[in-house]
């Protein structure tokens, strides 16, 4: 900053050696006085960053993630062949990145529906039409929901090709085989909501089917739709599973999932 | 005081039996029937390198006759316990340089290999963001291209033909064609999701090496493969009344 002023004082005559300063400087100097106030301190814990800068030190480098709730999730240092794209192909951090983006649509989506069988399709329909954005939301939800599944899938081959679920990470693979189902029922449930001929015939078929359940299957097929037939009361109770029980039950799992990974050491391998 | 580790208080234990001396805590199976060691004993401490240590004033010619001493007679052990030491003994016979000839690879008892880490940031984050903005800008395109099906209003006087749910339960409707629904909507997936999840107490193969395992990549191949085909043919192989087509024939009867 010293550089600059001296440069101004000579060049353009500004620095006149009363006090007068560069908006520059000015700028850093209320910077400063930000930086040692008290909220500002308040907010950002010691060693943050934002209090002292980033400069590349080790010290730095975990400072980034200890400072952060997002980012410690993860450990400061992982194993080097952790980070290799090529072992994990990302398939589960993508798998959490599209529920996130599911959550995000979803609710956006929420506002401009109604679950019952005289309002849903409707709904949808005006939502394509007349919400601004609302088409390219609702493809985005349908769109991430399928590769959701897909990206889960893949997920559960690579840890078994890699022999990951072996000891000591057994119990984690089995919540993660709880996880591939709670995503398949939340897309499950999420298919009948648009109310289209293609929802309304897919859960008829998916529903028929859990009604040949052993011994108490005229229960479960009555419990799940509601009533006799889908109707109404069905809407209602998926949308209900699809945008409040299962993810909350699903979000608890996921908790355990990620925190069982750091506790059984980081990911497996290298093989 | 520090903890002795066990395997060393073990050996020791053993090596006392071997050498006649007393065992602290009393003798144990294996020590109080150890059969005297011979010359020819590779873990037995040579009869001159301890007749060495035990007599380091002496001259080095006096060696030979001493390894002789200890060869001849049927005890090795005993002889040098008895054999008169005063220079540089221990407490009940042990002197430090005893321990100079163990062999290393039985003391180093290497528990933890230190593993090659790197920062989470940059090296990791930088990997995951890329990837969700990847992930963000391929469903931001697609979104804005492919629009996602809304077919009429749901009616039940009017069944679609052919019917079929989500995709991911086409190989459970695949497999209706062929069982009882209650064998293929309800036991199959049953035992499938059972099985997936008493697949890591199933498979006692500890290695994860896929040399090692080809049984269990085969096995899991073919369920894969299996379901992959089943889906595959539901989505694009079915047509009116559920009947096999083909989707370059009849076109294809498949909604995402």
């Amino acid at each position: 900053m010293a550089k600059r002023l001296t440069r101004n004082g000579n060049g353009n005559g500004n620095g006149d050696g009363n006090g007068h300063r560069s908006p520059a400087e000015r700028l850093s100097e209320v910077g400063e006085k930000v930086r040692s106030s008290q909220a500002w301190t308040s907010i950002f814990r010691p060693g943050s960053i934002f209090r002292k800068g980033y400069t590349d030190s080790p010290r730095n480098r975990s400072y980034v993630i200890m400072n952060s709730l997002l980012y410690h999730l993860h450990p400061v240092k992982v194993k080097r062949h952790a980070v290799k794209v090529s072992y994990t192909l990302c398939l589960g951090g993508l798998s959490f990145f599209l529920f996130i983006i599911l959550t995000l649509t979803g609710i956006f989506l929420m506002f401009f529906y109604r679950p019952t069988a005289a309002q849903a399709w409707n709904d949808i329909r005006t939502l394509e039409t007349s919400v601004t954005f609302g088409l390219l939301v609702r493809n985005m939800h349908r769109w991430a929901a399928h590769l959701m599944v897909i990206s889960v899938f893949l997920h559960m081959s690579r840890v078994f090709y890699h022999g990951a679920y072996k000891p000591p990470r057994e119990f984690n693979w089995v919540i993660g085989v709880v996880l591939l189902t709670l995503t398949l029922l939340l897309s499950f449930t999420g298919y009948l909501l648009p109310w289209d001929q293609l929802s309304l015939w897919a859960v008829t078929v998916g529903t028929n089917m859990m009604g040949y359940t052993p011994v108490f299957g005229s229960q479960v097929k009555f419990v799940l739709l509601g009533g006799a037939e889908i109707g109404t009361d069905t809407l209602l109770r998926w949308y209900v599973l699809h945008v409040l029980l299962l993810p909350f039950v699903i979000v608890i799992f996921m908790a355990i999932h990620f925190w069982r990974v750091r506790k059984d050491g980081g990911l497996s391998g290298p093989l | 005081m520090t903890e002795v580790p066990e395997h060393l208080l073990r050996r020791s234990k053993e090596r006392r039996a071997a050498l006649g001396l007393p065992v602290p805590g009393g003798p144990d199976a294996g020590g109080a029937e150890a059969t005297p060691a011979t010359a020819g004993d590779p873990d037995k401490i040579p009869a001159h390198l301890l007749a060495r240590s035990q007599s380091p004033g002496t001259a080095a010619g006096s060696a030979p006759a001493a390894a002789a001493g200890g060869a001849a007679t049927t005890g090795g052990g005993t002889a040098v316990a008895t054999a008169p030491a005063p220079v540089a003994k221990g407490p009940e016979g042990h002197t430090q340089r005893l321990l100079t000839v163990v062999k290393a690879g039985s003391i180093q008892d290497v528990r933890a290999t230190p593993t090659d880490k790197v920062h989470v940031w940059p090296h990791l984050l930088i990997g995951e963001f890329v990837a969700c903005m990847a992930m963000s800008a391929f469903l931001l395109i697609f979104s804005a291209l492919v629009n996602a099906p809304l077919l009429a209003s749901a009616n039940y006087n009017f069944t679609p033909n052919p019917s079929k749910a989500p995709w991911y339960f086409l190989g459970l409707q695949e497999l209706l064609t062929m069982f009882h629904p209650m064998i293929a909507g309800v036991t199959i997936p049953g035992i499938g999701i059972f099985a997936l999840m008493l697949a890591p107490f199933s498979d006692k193969n500890p290695s994860s090496k896929p040399e090692d395992r080809k049984f269990a990549i085969a096995l899991m191949t073919m369920f894969l493969m299996f379901w992959g085909v089943l889906v595959i043919i539901g989505c694009f192989f079915r047509g009116p009344g559920f009947n096999f087509t083909f989707p370059w024939k009849d076109g294809v009867f498949f909604d995402l």
